[in-house]
């Protein structure tokens, strides 16, 4: 692994205030940055371990709000009850990414900071291939060779990987906002808006720019609007646990209405007569960012909540959905599961 | 405010119930300093990279991977490997008891990690059918595939029938 030199720092502060030098990075769980280290993608010489800042840990209400610390890991989010009563699928997206026990190391400071699977990416140095991420300007290998895992929304030419992080689709569905520690000082950045795909970054002239956060800014945090609606979060993978997903969904719904008295009586056909009043959807593993279904979230109220009547929906919100030659399936499997993500969080499934 | 950036770190921290004090690199897991500086070789080094668990240990009683976890991050807490799992009179734990006797493996390899995984999984309440233990224990491959095996001790520990 690659050698460095180490500090912990005693404050947030004192963290942001090492990161001017580009040579730094931060610590928190290390499942990420020790595997960059391996494989040469990141080249710090110096890093600072924010493991120890209690003012990052915690879950707790703030008002109407969900705070929670950024130093709390993935097992301990997914099992607060906190989070299971007021952000349901955040915490189903959190226990299901990686393992128990790599979830007891990742924070969600870091989770959202993780790079794509891409395998060109992921490769050891020297690297084999072009890579644009690794060594710009060299070209993209996975657009000529094997790509079905890639994006089918916001690539360009120069790059097709995808952001795995099963909890940035729920943080973005929610309307999360991330809270930054920068050098002047505190800022909020929604998480609908965190990550940037190929070619919003295009378009900001870094094409190879994968977030807003700066490079001395420190996530410090996470605020989550207080919410009643049902929620789900829907990964779809190769094998059923401890896998990355090929496409997710996460999903919040609030009915139109109490169920009529009887619908219980009335089994099947109580359910059908439920309607949207509001929804929020957003699918995962099919951008560079978590891709939030603005089209079918303004489409949805009214619509009952049947596979039947949201599959168009969710179909004319793909609409500009650009697959690669391999990888036309995402396109059906996103759709699927934002339907099955709708349906489970109204309670139909 | 500035911080000092060292190249040489000394971490305190105990290891299977005794103190002591190290002094390393930063850049050494818990694994490799397991291995080649303490010679605990229990812990095992599959993937390096997070994917296998067979070098899981216990850090303040939770499972974590020794291939992504620093030396450096460890100060001031408790690690338990495989050999810390015995009593002192060498007396098996009800785990590895468990492991025996509804024979959890075939060539061994991962053994160490699956024991330390399951003394968490049962710790934490996850052992409490076949489809729970599955899911919670998903971080620790056997290639033997002796997975029911593994299950079934799992919940036979879980529901005291590795106590003597």
């Amino acid at each position: 692994m690659r050698d460095f030199a180490y500090a912990r720092a005693g404050t947030a502060e004192s963290a942001v205030g090492t990161l001017g030098d580009a040579g730094t990075s931060v610590i928190a769980g290390g499942t990420e940055l020790l595997n960059w280290f391996r494989l040469g993608i990141a080249a710090a010489d110096r890093v600072v371990d924010i493991g120890g800042l209690d003012e990052l840990r915690g879950i707790d209400r703030d008002g109407d709000d969900l705070r929670i610390g950024a130093l709390a890991t993935l097992n301990e989010i997914g099992e607060h009850p906190l989070v299971t009563e007021m952000a349901g699928a955040l915490a189903s997206a959190c226990l299901q990414a990686a393992s128990a026990q790599v979830r007891n190391r990742a924070t969600i400071g870091g989770n959202v900071l993780q790079r794509t699977r891409c395998p060109y990416f992921r490769a050891e140095e020297p690297l084999p291939w072009p890579c644009n991420k690794r060594d710009p300007g060299s070209g993209c290998t996975s657009l000529a060779g094997r790509h079905e895992r890639q994006a089918i929304f916001g690539w360009t030419p120069d790059c097709v990987a995808v952001q795995p992080s099963d909890p940035a689709v729920a943080l973005a569905a929610l309307d999360a906002r991330a809270e930054v520690l920068g050098p002047a000082g505190p800022r909020t950045i929604p998480m609908r808006e965190f990550h940037l795909t190929q070619r919003e970054a295009a378009v900001l002239g870094e094409p190879m720019r994968e977030n807003r956060l700066g490079p001395d800014e420190l996530i410090t945090g996470y605020r989550l609007p207080a919410s009643t609606d049902g929620q789900a979060y829907i990964k779809v993978r190769e094998r059923a646990s401890y896998e990355y997903a090929l496409v997710s969904a996460a999903a919040a719904v609030r009915l139109a209405g109490a169920r009529a008295a009887g619908a219980r009586e009335q089994g099947a056909a109580g359910a059908r007569e439920q309607r949207i009043a509001a929804a929020r959807v957003a699918l995962g593993s099919v951008a560079q960012r978590p891709w939030r279904l603005a089209g079918a979230e303004a489409e949805l109220p009214g619509t009952p909540l049947t596979r039947e009547a949201l599959t168009p929906v969710i179909e004319r919100a793909m609409a500009d959905a650009v697959p690669l030659p391999q990888n036309g399936f995402k396109v059906t499997m996103a759709r699927n599961a934002a339907v099955r993500a709708l349906l489970a969080a109204g309670g139909a499934s | 405010m500035t911080l000092d950036f060292a190249r040489r770190v000394e971490v305190a921290l105990r290891l299977n119930g005794r103190d002591l004090t190290t002094v390393v690199s930063p850049r050494t897991t818990l694994l490799d300093w397991l291995r080649d500086d303490i010679g605990l070789t229990g812990a095992k080094k599959g993937c390096n990279e997070g994917a296998c668990g067979t070098c899981t240990v216990l850090v303040d009683g939770h499972r974590m991977n020794g291939c992504l976890t620093l030396v450096v991050q460890c100060a001031g807490r408790a690690v338990t490997t495989v050999e810390g799992l015995a009593g002192a009179d060498g007396e098996l734990h009800p785990v590895q008891r468990a492991f025996a006797s509804c024979d959890a493996f075939q060539c061994g390899y991962c053994t160490p990690g699956q024991l330390l995984s399951a003394v968490a999984c049962i710790a934490e309440g996850h052992a409490t059918d076949d489809a729970s233990v599955r899911e919670w224990m998903s971080g620790n491959i056997c290639r033997c595939s002796a997975y029911p095996q593994i299950t079934a001790a799992v919940l036979a520990a879980a529901h005291g029938q590795g106590q003597r």
